[in-house]
């Protein structure tokens, strides 16, 4: 008994309460449906779970393509360490997506009719086949950590021949999903908060991800730095920090010119609950940690850059939320909170995230895979021609 | 082509004696019961705005909302004027209920297999030459059924007909392109629970304007990223072979020594 006592740390146990009410919540769920397990009605047919499960857990992803194209598509080799634990991160965003959106949709096990029946005109067609597409990118672009495990010499070579191609379909497909979830509310231009709503709703999507996920790389490599008792990269998550910089002030910069352009600049000084929250987020998740990153002795300090990547997650969670939940409450006439059993659900699958996560790194590749790069690494065939011409002449 | 069909609803006739809902539940074996909002039991429902009935139903939109958001094309515009929920293809998402611009589509929120529940504009009926239970229930003549244009120009003819009884607005002319059900009013809409503020374009057009760029991404975005890829990973191959070619020089000096 004092055996295992001792053995259950404070994070474990709150980790298996949280996943007990979540196993509740999924009964209830299952067996009762959605008008007994939710908050949601009639006029808020969308709550947590498409605000924080898919809109957040495919932009907390984002770090997976931005990382992939630095390091493989612009070739900054040095960010190479960081590429496997963004992917795995990535990863681990989808599956909120895919497991929040098992609860939520209505009728779940008809997900498959997206692959064969077909609307082109739809947002979330768009949606459903990013999401189907880039999971499996994503499982393709990870797979080397397992072949690696494994051995698998062979299968790794095939997947490294593709390597290039798959990066430029990963970061298209991904082009396409962030801004995709924003497309979603332009449909809604009568319903959507004036601060919200604007025709640049993709780009914003789109951006804000960017800039998420580099704070999410920065996020995580504090957190395994400290699981796994690990050094970290400062200079290259200090770097990353300022590309984070330049993506927030482009982020400021579209915000203000878009409300310039609808004339909508006065919404910023109206006494509503939309108007605080909107300035919270914005000054939370924007301006702060902008403020803050640009200050080189902040961005190279570990407190400093952990905060203000913190910052940046809380504040694009808050954007997500606001646009699908703060946003609509004006027009639907009616206030929403998640129940318990959205909260519990979403949050287990969040622990199930961060469980899969740490056992992940702890058993393959992740961290201290072997620098298969420059020992004897193969030229371009033009290069060997060159070379051995230039042999010839000596 | 076929006509397009429509109702009128002029509030004004409207006595709210209730028999549109009731008509209305027997056609589509719905519990019954009189209630004042539309839900999972009330494809039309009538509720009253200071001594005002305001019947309430989907509009049916010339260009649906609800058919363009939906991934799986679960609603239809007929020709005739009636959108239909093909229950079978709905995989839940309730993009539809978010989407419409009137509010309309309902959810059973209580089953395990929900379905979204919404006014048929009784396409069966019309399909036999009937016209929908409810206009045909109704006894004062406040819903009549007929041509979209028809009823269109029988609409403005009461208006002018009686410019001090009627606002100068039918409602569902101009709203979000246009609807098949359209109303008359004595009150400014906006007191009666209209959304007055609607663009009178089709919503469709909102995201078709972003998702129609799709194809301009991929093939631009596909040709940039592989070209810096060129660029880059170029780069990188002749930075090797210069620093191989200075290493091969520096051992033929070295020989030469």
């Amino acid at each position: 008994m004092q055996n295992i006592l001792s053995r259950l740390s404070v994070w474990k146990v709150i980790a298996i309460l949280i996943l007990a009410s979540g196993a509740v919540a999924a009964y209830v769920r299952v067996t009762q449906g959605l008008g007994a397990s939710t908050n949601m009605n009639d006029s808020f047919p969308w709550g947590l779970w498409i605000g924080f499960d898919v809109l957040c857990g495919v932009g907390l992803a984002a770090g997976g393509f931005t990382v992939a194209a630095i390091v493989y598509i612009f070739n900054i080799k040095r960010f190479e360490p960081i590429v496997r634990p963004t992917i795995l991160t990535a990863f681990m965003g989808y599956l909120l997506v895919i497991v929040g959106l098992m609860f939520d949709l209505g009728r779940p096990f008809q997900i498959w009719h997206a692959i064969i029946m077909w609307n082109p005109r739809s947002v979330m067609f768009e949606v459903a086949w990013c999401v189907m597409l880039y999971t499996t990118v994503l499982a393709l672009e990870f797979s080397p950590v397992v072949l690696e495990k494994f051995k698998m010499k062979k299968t790794m070579h095939v997947i490294h021949k593709v390597s290039v191609p798959l990066i430029i379909i990963g970061v298209l497909l991904s082009t396409l999903h962030q801004s995709s979830l924003g497309s979603l509310f332009l449909i809604v231009p009568e319903k959507l908060h004036g601060l919200w709503y604007s025709p640049y709703l993709p780009v914003f999507f789109y951006v804000s991800a960017i800039a998420v996920g580099c704070a999410m790389v920065i996020f995580e490599s504090f957190l395994s730095s400290r699981a796994f008792k690990k050094g970290l990269e400062m200079n290259l998550l200090t770097e990353i920090g300022r590309v984070s910089v330049v993506m927030l002030a482009i982020y400021t910069t579209m915000k203000i010119v878009d409300l310039l352009d609808r004339h909508a600049l006065s919404l910023l000084f109206q006494p509503t609950p939309e108007t605080y929250f909107y300035w919270l987020e914005i000054s939370v998740g924007v301006l702060l940690p902008m403020v803050l990153l640009s200050i080189r002795k902040i961005r190279e300090h570990q407190t400093g850059l952990f905060a203000s990547a913190t910052m940046m997650i809380i504040g694009f969670i808050l954007n997500r939320m606001n646009v699908s939940i703060t946003g609509m409450e004006g027009w639907a006439g009616k206030s929403y909170f998640p129940s318990w059993m959205e909260l519990a659900i979403t949050a287990s699958i969040v622990t199930a995230g961060f469980i899969t996560f740490y056992y992940a790194a702890k058993y393959l590749p992740i961290y201290n895979h072997e620098q298969h790069e420059p020992a004897k690494k193969e030229l371009h065939p033009y290069v060997e021609d060159l070379l051995s011409v230039s042999q010839q002449a000596n | 082509m076929a006509t397009k069909k429509a109702m009128l609803i002029d509030l004004t006739l409207c006595v709210g004696c209730n028999a549109c809902q009731d008509a209305c539940k027997i056609e589509n074996k719905l519990p019954e019961g009189e209630e004042h909002e539309l839900s999972s039991t009330a494809y039309t429902a009538l509720n009253e705005y200071n001594g005002v009935y305001v019947r309430r139903m989907c509009q049916h939109c010339v260009d649906p909302t609800c058919a363009s958001v939906c991934p799986v094309g679960a609603f239809t515009k007929t020709p005739e004027g009636p959108v239909l929920y093909d229950e079978s293809k709905c995989i839940g998402c309730r993009y539809c209920m978010q989407a419409c611009p009137f509010q309309v589509p309902r959810y059973q929120w209580t089953s395990t297999y929900p379905k979204v529940m919404k006014c048929k504009f009784c396409a069966e009926r019309q399909a036999q030459g009937l016209q929908p239970a409810c206009a045909e229930a109704c006894p004062t003549g406040a819903t009549t059924y007929g041509n979209r244009d028809e009823l269109v120009r029988e609409a403005y003819d009461r208006i002018k007909a009686e410019p001090e009884k009627y606002v100068n607005k039918v409602y569902g002319v101009e709203e979000v392109g246009g609807t098949s059900i359209l109303y008359l009013s004595s009150v400014p809409f906006e007191q009666l629970g209209f959304k007055t503020n609607l663009q009178s374009t089709a919503l469709p057009m909102l995201t078709w304007n972003v998702l129609s760029k799709i194809p301009n991404v991929v093939t631009v975005g596909g040709v940039m990223l592989y070209g810096i890829w060129w660029i880059t990973n170029r780069r990188k191959e002749v930075e090797e072979y210069e620093k191989k070619q200075q290493e091969l020089e520096r051992r033929g000096n070295g020989n030469n020594h």
